[in-house]
């Protein structure tokens, strides 16, 4: 490199490009790691695809597909918007990368934006993924788009900010256990695959109250059974959201 | 967003005065002064735990101060960030980079962030980054890494460039290369801040020296200077046994020692300076005598910067 490379000329790039950039890398790092692929891909595909054509659990009346179909979309906003961007972010956060960004153009708030987006790109192509293969073992929906997209949105800000306090809080390693144990809880109590009407009444009432519980009903509400708007499970879920994106604004630790 | 005006080419770039951090009841910085000037290389000594990261990351925006004031480029690192970070670059001491991401995807994002980046290709060729290809951060080599961060530090072509140690972890060619690299930085015109425990690295490479200890300034000035000041050189030679040194002292100024160590072999200590070294050659040929084996040793940085903070090992 000849004289005068180095010669300063400093400035952050627009708003827009660095977020879209940092959007672009955050959605490829979340694509490219295999156990997050495992999380957001593998396990709701498996879980659809098994269910549905093996009757191990008894999930009501109609076909099981159109029980299933909901909760495993109420999985796969969890597994990206919780899980995978819990582990992500604690590991960026161990590694300095949080850190190395802070001093960089790009704004705190940006660096939570592009990530909001990266979330929200992976989550449109795991629904474009789950909706072709429900429709292949023969789905039905019914309902209000409109209903289903506001629920997915508030089910991601609602584990958005779980995920984003757990990160920001615990170690590195704690986040990746905890995060994939929380996971397997919710995947067996949350009324995914396996109705809440199956617990006990008073465990029930509890669970009921769970985000993934809420998107899970609201979604087969509307789905299912063609429901206008969920109300009550909107609630619980906007609920959740000001908990915990409020808990994340205000525990998280950039290093 | 515009990029901002050059600032003024007086002054300091970095202004220090009385920082102070603690953290819980231990002050990692306890009154720390600094200055750093514009377009030199100014090099931050000190052992383990004097408070070097600290007071970097204090300018860097990193932590506020407890007290005291820090000015970097005129502005307040905390309550100016937005219009301080598009200009400085910093090098972490570790880390920084996604564990997936490839050296040049990692860079080339960097550039993205900024409105007039360096050529990426040009910069990854200079850094010896080519050789990375397709393996990720987490599987490149300490040395790659290293020179990674070093790289995402200058790319955005920032007035001011923060290195904690820059060259932990380098094979010696890695570590004249990015030395190459600093001085071209100064060349063109960019300030450097740098961490280091390699004294031969702030001798070669740094214009201003700021020792500290116990998170406070020492001392602070050239290289040269400091070896200058303060530490005593020796002047060797052989000759004829059993010369008369009180007469040679009486020619030398007031504090040089002379000592007879073994049969004509001869040490004296003193400021050692070329004035000196002439007096003593024209006392031998006034008595006769051919000094041979003449040597000078100066001091090192080595041994002022033991002189100031002892030689006992910290924890």
């Amino acid at each position: 490199m000849s004289a005068g490379t180095y010669a300063p000329r400093p400035g952050a790039a627009p708003l827009g490009r660095m977020i879209a950039a940092q959007t672009a890398l955050e959605t490829r790092m979340l694509l490219r790691n295999g156990e997050q692929l495992l999380l957001t891909v593998i396990i709701p595909t498996l879980l659809l695809v098994l269910f549905s054509a093996v009757d191990i659990v008894d999930t009501g009346s109609g076909e099981s597909v159109d029980f299933l179909t909901p909760g495993i979309l109420a999985l796969a906003v969890m597994s990206t918007a919780f899980t995978g961007q819990a582990i992500a972010t604690g590991f960026e956060r161990r590694y300095g990368v949080l850190k190395r960004l802070a001093a960089s153009p790009l704004p705190r708030w940006g660096l939570m934006t592009a990530k909001t987006l990266a979330v929200l790109v992976t989550e449109v192509l795991q629904v474009v993924l789950l909706t072709v293969i429900a429709f292949a073992l023969g789905w039905s929906p019914h309902g209000n788009p409109f209903a289903v997209l506001l629920l997915l949105v508030l089910g991601t800000a609602a584990f958005s900010g779980l995920g984003l306090l757990m990160a920001g809080t615990l170690k590195a390693e704690a986040t990746l256990a905890a995060a994939n144990l929380v996971f397997l809880l919710l995947l067996v109590g949350g009324g995914v695959i396996v109705p809440l009407e199956k617990f006990p009444d008073a465990v029930q009432s509890v669970l009921g109250l769970l985000p993934i519980a809420a998107l899970s009903d609201g979604l087969r509400d509307v789905l299912q059974n063609g429901a206008a708007m969920p109300w009550g499970d909107l609630g619980i879920l906007a609920v959740w959201t000001v908990l915990g994106l409020g808990a994340a604004a205000r525990f998280f630790r950039w290093e | 967003m515009k990029s901002e005006p050059a600032p003024p080419p007086t002054g300091p770039v970095v202004q220090v005065r009385g920082l102070v951090k603690r953290y819980g009841s231990r002050a990692a910085v306890d009154g720390l002064d600094l200055d750093v000037r514009a377009g030199a290389v100014t090099a931050v000594l000190g052992p383990n735990g004097a408070g070097k990261t600290t007071t970097i990351e204090t300018c860097e925006g990193y932590r506020r101060p407890d007290d005291g004031t820090v000015r970097v480029l005129g502005l307040d690192p905390v309550a100016d960030a937005a219009r301080l970070r598009p200009r400085i670059g910093v090098m972490l001491q570790s880390g920084g980079v996604y564990s997936g991401a490839r050296a040049d995807e990692m860079l080339r994002h960097m550039a993205k962030l900024h409105a007039h980046p360096l050529d990426v290709d040009a910069l990854i060729e200079r850094l010896g980054l080519g050789g990375c290809g397709r393996t990720t951060y987490r599987r490149l080599s300490g040395g790659q890494q290293q020179r990674l961060a070093l790289a995402m530090a200058v790319v955005g072509r920032p007035e001011l460039v923060f290195l904690d140690e820059p060259t932990a972890g380098l094979d010696p060619q890695a570590r004249r290369s990015t030395w190459e690299l600093v001085r071209e930085l100064r060349t063109d015109g960019v300030s450097v801040v740098l961490t280091t425990h390699f004294m031969d690295e702030a001798e070669e490479l740094a214009d201003d020296v700021a020792i500290i200890d116990a998170g406070r300034l020492l001392t602070q000035g050239s290289p040269e200077a400091l070896c200058r000041g303060g530490a005593e050189n020796t002047l060797r030679f052989t000759g004829r046994p059993g010369l008369d040194l009180g007469s040679l002292l009486k020619a030398l100024p007031d504090g040089t020692e002379a000592a007879e160590l073994t049969t004509g072999a001869y040490r004296i200590t003193g400021d050692v300076d070329p004035q000196l070294l002439a007096t003593v050659t024209s006392w031998c040929a006034q008595h006769g005598v051919m000094p041979s084996g003449i040597s000078v040793e100066r001091h090192t940085l080595e041994d002022v910067f033991l002189e100031l903070t002892g030689k006992e090992l910290r924890a």
